[in-house]
């Protein structure tokens, strides 16, 4: 085990990115992910990598598709309203099923929005946002060291599924510190790309365009089988105070941070709260869930957005049981004591 | 017997799908030469833009990544800087290359990329049915200009060679035409040139080539040449911009 | 598993202007409990603006895992202008603590139920000449109230606070840290 360091959210996921063979960033400054871009900057040109500022959101994306094409691990990174650019890039590569990682450091929105955290894009996230049917498999980490951990399984599952991975985290997460250790062995393998351009391998070619409806219907088939064995093999989630809780609240990324200060609070009073946290957001631990419900008599879905997760939560648990929405928008973010009232608000709805 | 004359191994023997007297195969097979020529064809990545030549992967022998609308310029950097061994070309009409994807095209040139970029102009969107280009002359009919377009309403076309030749990231940009056997000469012979260029390390080069679109101009094979060589010569003079 | 409910967690908030060195002030603490082997996030706010603007960050330190990293009601608070002072005032834990850079801020905090000290940090700065390092005599302060921080973790957590290209700056900020602790 090495060192324990102290690092910012955007930078250790750029040093995660380099620990896993990424060689190649595309990018375009947006707040408040630039630290990831500007880590790059000053390190890829060290190792033989390149760094390129592109001209476009649109740019970067297409930049990233090019590169991924070519067989070789690369990234790009943005905001909210640069994630809505990239989604063209995003339906292309899932149409060609190139693997990519593309990071979503959240921002307030809708239209310009603000700078502060949110997490607002969560539908954009896990429903698609580009144009076709077609999925990512989306990473919320919740810590620094997630941060780490999570673009370097993201690299992984994006080679071994052929998809896009996207890590779907937020401003506070992007700007805090915390300490990261970099445990050694953990760099992973780049894997042989025989379908990549550029390779003297015979014809290769990558593309999206099928005219004939019977084949891209059976692309897009043979696609979800894939998705399918995602959801069957890929969906985690972690649980805090979860095994006897009668109130579950599903919160991810930095909300189920501010959530476990809430359920600390109401076991203190002795309501039996515990936290559901969705790992992945897409495959949606609905397992978990369901699970769940059994010892649940209420849920709450803690988010930074007007209620989006709380749709995944109510279809993973069949509404069988209430659940109630507790949200802070806009670049606010729910303070424990909000959650903790929710919690209570629900154990009261429950009881009816 | 005696052959005489051979198509290049460079291209397929895919039926080409244009429409009857349309220049695109022309210029595809001046493109398949050279890369035949400078024996690079195994290690060529094309790019395929969206419009008439969408399906250019279908004909070339080579690798070939199909881009979104206008994006082949930033696909092509992605694949040139994740393979800087290989060869990579853009092959792209004028709403692909000057109109939806113009910043692609204007920041490729600016950052000097090292790939080349084959740029077919016959002033009109051919595969969506004949509208209004970049590259629409004045008063030009098209479907969405059907009173010849009018410069006050919807502006002036855009010389593309003469914009990128102010950059200094351009290596080579000249502009020809397909419409002669001294002309297609002249043609294939500048893209010869862009290509040695680029494994030469010198930048981003530029071809761009007059073409004609019968169907959309309403006009049978030899009068579209004519009207090339009439109305779009002048407002388009061959040359070299920059080299 | 039931775990234990956190109770050893010191949450401390500082704020001020940019360009009052409130994240590098920010970054030290954070590195004191790294040295000392703590749990620990250090969460800053940020805005559009960079010199002048508002500043501040929040700091957990910790013996168990850190929820909530945003630093809404401190135990430790440092006011290093007065519209921060004004800001959070009202929001300091109760039995918690206030340290104010009195040479910038004159008002008086009207809470009866926290410990309030003022420091004339900027003045001190001046006089000792270490202009630009009325952060880190407040730093000093606020080490006052953290348990068990011995000489070694000073200046350990000093080292790795600033940057390689600064380190002859090392001297005058351990000299304001102790100005501070001597304030106390």
């Amino acid at each position: 085990m090495s060192k324990r360091i102290l690092i910012k959210g955007n930078e250790a996921i750029a040093e995660a990115a380099i620990a896993s063979g990424c060689r190649h960033f595309f990018g375009y400054p947006i707040t408040p992910q630039n630290e990831l871009a500007a880590h790059m900057s000053r390190r890829l040109p060290k190792i033989g990598g390149c760094y390129l500022q592109a001209e476009s959101e649109v740019a970067a994306i297409n930049m990233v598709y090019g590169a991924s094409a070519a067989g070789v691990r690369c990234m790009t990174s943005s905001s909210s309203p640069g994630i809505s650019l990239k989604t063209e890039g995003l339906s292309y590569l899932a149409g060609c099923d190139l693997p990519a990682v593309v990071i979503n450091v959240q921002r307030g929105g809708p239209g310009l929005g603000s700078i502060q955290p949110s997490q607002a894009d969560y539908f954009q996230a896990v429903k698609g946002g580009g144009h076709g049917d077609y999925r990512m498999i989306v990473l919320a980490p919740n810590s620094v060291q997630e941060m780490y951990s999570h673009t370097c399984k993201a690299f992984d599952l994006a080679d071994q599924y052929r998809l896009t991975v996207m890590i779907l985290t937020d401003g506070f997460l992007g700007q805090m510190m915390e300490p990261m250790t970099v445990e050694s062995g953990q760099l992973t393998v780049d894997s042989e790309k025989d379908w990549a351009v550029g390779g003297k391998r015979g014809k290769r070619i990558v593309n999206s365009l099928f005219l004939k409806p019977a084949d891209l219907e059976k692309s897009n088939l043979e696609r979800f089988e894939r998705y399918k064995l995602v959801e069957e093999s890929e969906p985690l989630h972690e649980g805090y105070m979860l095994d006897d809780a009668e109130i579950v609240v599903a919160a991810y990324g930095a909300t189920s941070r501010i959530t476990r200060n809430a359920i600390d609070e109401a076991r203190s009073q002795g309501v039996k709260a515990g936290l559901l946290r969705p790992v992945t957001v897409w495959p949606f631990p609905k397992k978990a869930f369901a699970k769940a419900a059994e010892h649940a008599r209420a849920f709450v879905s803690a988010e930074m957005s007007m209620g989006q997760m709380i749709e995944d939560v109510e279809l993973a648990i069949r509404c069988r049981r209430p659940v109630l929405l507790c949200s802070r928008v806009g670049g606010m973010a729910p303070e424990p004591k909000q959650i903790f009232d929710a919690i209570l608000q629900a154990d009261k709805e429950a009881a009816r | 017997m005696t052959t005489v004359f051979e198509k290049t191994p460079m291209l397929t023997d895919t039926v080409l799908h244009y429409c009857p007297g349309c220049t695109h195969g022309v210029i595809h097979r001046l493109v398949a030469e050279v890369l035949e020529e400078l024996n690079v064809g195994e290690r060529t990545v094309g790019i395929a833009p969206v419009g008439c030549s969408v399906m250019a992967y279908n004909y070339f022998n080579c690798d070939f990544v199909q881009a979104a609308h206008g994006r082949a310029p930033a696909v092509a950097t992605g694949v040139k800087r994740a393979n800087p061994d290989s060869v990579v070309f853009t092959y792209q009409g004028d709403g692909d290359l000057a109109a939806i994807g113009t910043a692609e095209t204007v920041h490729a040139a600016a950052r000097g990329e090292n790939i080349t970029a084959i740029f077919v102009n016959n002033t009109i969107y051919g595969m969506t049915g004949g509208q209004m280009a970049p590259t629409t002359m004045p008063g030009q009919i098209t479907q969405t200009s059907p009173y010849g377009r009018d410069i006050k309403a919807a502006g002036y076309p855009i010389r593309v060679c003469e914009m990128l030749a102010t950059l200094d990231g351009t290596a080579y940009c000249e502009r020809v035409a397909v419409d002669c056997v001294k002309n297609v000469r002249a043609a294939k012979k500048a893209i010869k040139k862009a290509f040695e260029m680029q494994l030469a390390g010198k930048g981003f080069t530029l071809v761009e080539v007059l073409s004609t679109c019968p169907t959309n101009w309403g006009l049978n094979p030899v009068e579209s040449l004519g009207w090339l060589r009439e109305k779009m010569m002048p407002y388009y003079p061959l040359g070299v911009y920059k080299e | 598993m039931i775990k234990e409910v956190n109770t050893l967690e010191t949450r401390i908030l500082i704020a001020g202007f940019g360009g009052q060195g409130i994240l590098f002030f920010a970054k030290y603490l954070a590195y004191i409990g790294m040295e000392k082997g703590l749990q620990v996030s250090w969460m800053p706010s940020y805005g559009p603006e960079m010199r002048g603007g508002a500043a501040q960050c929040g700091v957990v330190l910790s013996d168990n895992v850190i929820g909530n990293p945003v630093v809404g009601e401190p135990d430790i608070f440092t006011a290093m202008n007065l519209p921060s002072f004004a800001a959070f005032e009202n929001r300091v834990k109760p039995g918690g603590t206030m340290f104010v850079d009195s040479s910038l801020i004159s008002k008086e905090c009207s809470r009866k139920d926290i410990t309030v000290r003022g420091i004339p940090a900027t003045q001190m700065a001046e006089e000792h000449g270490l202009k630009g390092l009325a952060n880190m005599i407040m730093a000093g302060a606020v080490l006052s109230k953290l348990p068990d921080i011995s000489q070694d973790v000073i200046e350990a957590a000093m080292r790795e606070t600033i940057p390689e290209r600064k380190k002859e700056m090392f001297a005058n900020n351990m000299k304001a840290v102790a100005l501070g602790l001597a304030a106390i």
